[in-house]
């Protein structure tokens, strides 16, 4: 379960794109390099549940850090999950629970597609994350 | 009366496509899932509260008797834009989805017996399959849907396998919402009514682009919505035939629809009051009227001209586009064009053309059956209005092609 990009990376690079082509081609970018889950896991229990298009989840903890994987049918939105994925993957539930996903999206001028009515259920996604998280706290 | 026939000088009449999305100039290409409201009607509703506000049918004032007559006249532009011969055969709904379960709630929770069927088809938009679906588990019944051909017709000969003896309800739309295909709804009706059948007719696409006579038809049954037709959201109709309305038990109970009650025993109010409990949406119904208002001082073949040449335009455009394969080419079709680019997620595609200001829909449509007959889990959907243009058009081509830049 690996990570494609760091947080910081995707700062700094989103720093430096000012308008929504580069961003995006960006975004698209992140979602071609994320690993593919394996079909196995691509089963109707680890569907996200709102969103558009199918968005999968798995995770497990490993030396108290929980690891996620997570893809989608949906090229932005696995563009989307990378971003998620770097600022929320391999944490302990504690940390996981600390990150202030709004403020980071904010910051990347990706705030509207937290909103709970995109159909790109990023906002799902990571309510699920935090879910389990909790769980695991 | 003189009948606009300049459709291009028609867009001015709409403020709201005057604004900035993503700071790009709004391209309005989703009018299917609602359409745009011309000033006039948005008049009508904030006049309605200025002027006339009070509750219909009741008080003996001044203001009641105004609310009341705009109320009961709205009812008879939406008897006339349905061609219906009695204004009681209109009910007042919140639409096409509330008229659909109305109908299936009351005639069919009042006829529908163990083993009986519900003939539907694979083009129908949820709302004209779940209805059915829960009325026919209430009542043992079956729910049988008409196969549709690949380019997104409506198999006749499978429409002729599947009606039969025990078919009771035949509810088919008047026009996709998916795929813009027009349905032979007087072809339906016929071959129906032989089989004893009583029709639907979901006719939430047909209404803004398409000249409705349900008595021509002699559809037993029309729901529309006024909100795909240039009005607001919350209100839409129910025609219904007098014999069936009449023969039909109330559906909800409550204010407006009585005549008598005693803890123990309610006389009903007539039609269409029966049918109407509570307080209406008045504000709804007075604009529905203003855009029906609207759409009559319209020349229909201007429009119909309008509508026709937008819809070659952006199929033959469309067509051209590299990597774009079209869903859905019926030979008639309301203006609606769905497609599919390369490989592309069809959320992807839409999300990248909203950021180019063009405004579409991705997604199953609502139409869920549909897609699964087709193979594919959606589609990306171009709805055309009166207000588009060939500029328009020329945006989404243009969206298109940089889209597939960016995505491949
Ligand atoms: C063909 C069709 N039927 C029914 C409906 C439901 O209409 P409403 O949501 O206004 O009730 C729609 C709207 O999307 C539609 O396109």
């Amino acid at each position: 379960m690996s990570q494609v990009a760091s947080l910081a990376e995707i700062r700094e690079t989103f720093e430096l794109l000012s308008d929504w082509e580069d961003r995006y081609r960006y975004i698209i970018e992140l979602g071609k390099s994320l690993p593919n889950l394996p079909e196995e896991h691509k089963v109707n229990a680890n569907i996200v549940h709102g969103c558009q298009s199918q968005v999968w989840i798995v995770h497990r903890l490993e030396n108290g850090k929980l690891e996620f994987a997570l893809d989608s049918d949906a090229l932005i939105v696995r563009g989307l999950i990378a971003i998620v994925l770097a600022a929320l993957g391999h944490r302990t539930p504690a940390e996981v629970l600390a990150v202030d996903m709004d403020s980071l999206f904010d910051e990347l001028a990706l705030k509207r597609h937290l909103s709970p009515t995109r159909g790109n259920g990023l906002a799902a996604m990571v309510r699920r994350i935090r879910d389990i998280a909790r769980r695991l706290a | 009366m003189s009948h606009a026939t300049n459709i291009t000088a028609l867009r001015s009449d709409f403020p709201i496509l005057a604004e900035r999305v993503n700071g790009q100039p709004l391209t309005y290409l989703d009018s299917a899932a609602t359409t745009q409201k011309p000033a006039a009607v948005i008049a009508a509703i904030a006049d309605y509260y200025r002027h006339d506000n009070a509750n219909v049918h009741r008080a003996a004032h001044a203001l009641a008797d105004r609310a009341t007559a705009a109320f009961e006249e709205a009812r008879r532009k939406v008897q006339k834009l349905l061609g219906a011969q009695r204004a009681h055969e209109i009910i007042f709904t919140r639409g096409t989805t509330e008229s659909i379960n109305l109908v299936a709630q009351s005639h069919g929770g009042h006829r529908l017996r163990a083993g009986d069927e519900i003939l539907v088809t694979e083009l129908e938009h949820h709302s004209n399959i779940v209805p059915w679906q829960l009325v026919a588990a209430r009542k043992g019944a079956k729910v049988l849907a008409v196969r549709v051909t690949a380019n997104g017709e409506i198999d006749l000969d499978d429409l002729d396998s599947k009606i039969g003896e025990r078919t009771r309800i035949v509810a088919v739309g008047h026009a996709s919402n998916a795929l813009g295909t027009i349905n032979p709804v007087d072809e339906i009706v016929r071959r129906a009514h032989d089989a004893g059948a009583v029709v639907l007719i979901d006719g939430a696409q047909a209404t803004a682009h398409l000249d409705i006579d349900v008595a021509a038809l002699d559809v037993d049954f029309y729901a529309i919505s006024g909100h795909k037709a240039y009005g607001p959201t919350g209100i839409g109709a129910l025609y219904g035939k007098e014999s069936l309305l009449e023969s039909m038990p109330p559906w909800q109970g409550g204010g407006e629809m009585i005549e008598t009650v005693t803890i123990e025993h309610t006389t009903f109010n007539r039609l269409p009051f029966k049918f109407e409990a509570g307080t209406p949406h008045i504000a709804g119904a007075i604009g529905f009227g203003a855009a029906i208002d609207y759409l009559a001082a319209i020349d229909a073949q201007a429009l119909a001209n309008h509508e026709a040449t937008l819809l070659r335009l952006v199929t033959d455009r469309l067509a051209q586009t590299e990597g774009v394969r079209l869903i859905g080419t019926a030979r008639d079709k309301v203006s609606i064009v769905s497609f599919l680019l390369d490989g592309q997620h069809p959320h992807d595609v839409a999300t990248l053309l909203d950021q180019q200001g063009v405004a579409v829909r991705s997604g199953h449509h609502c139409a869920m059956p549909l897609m699964q007959r087709l193979g594919i889990p959606g589609t990306v959907r171009a709805s055309l209005g009166l207000y588009n243009s060939p500029a328009d058009v020329d945006r989404l081509v243009r969206a298109v092609e940089k889209t597939r830049a960016l995505l491949t």
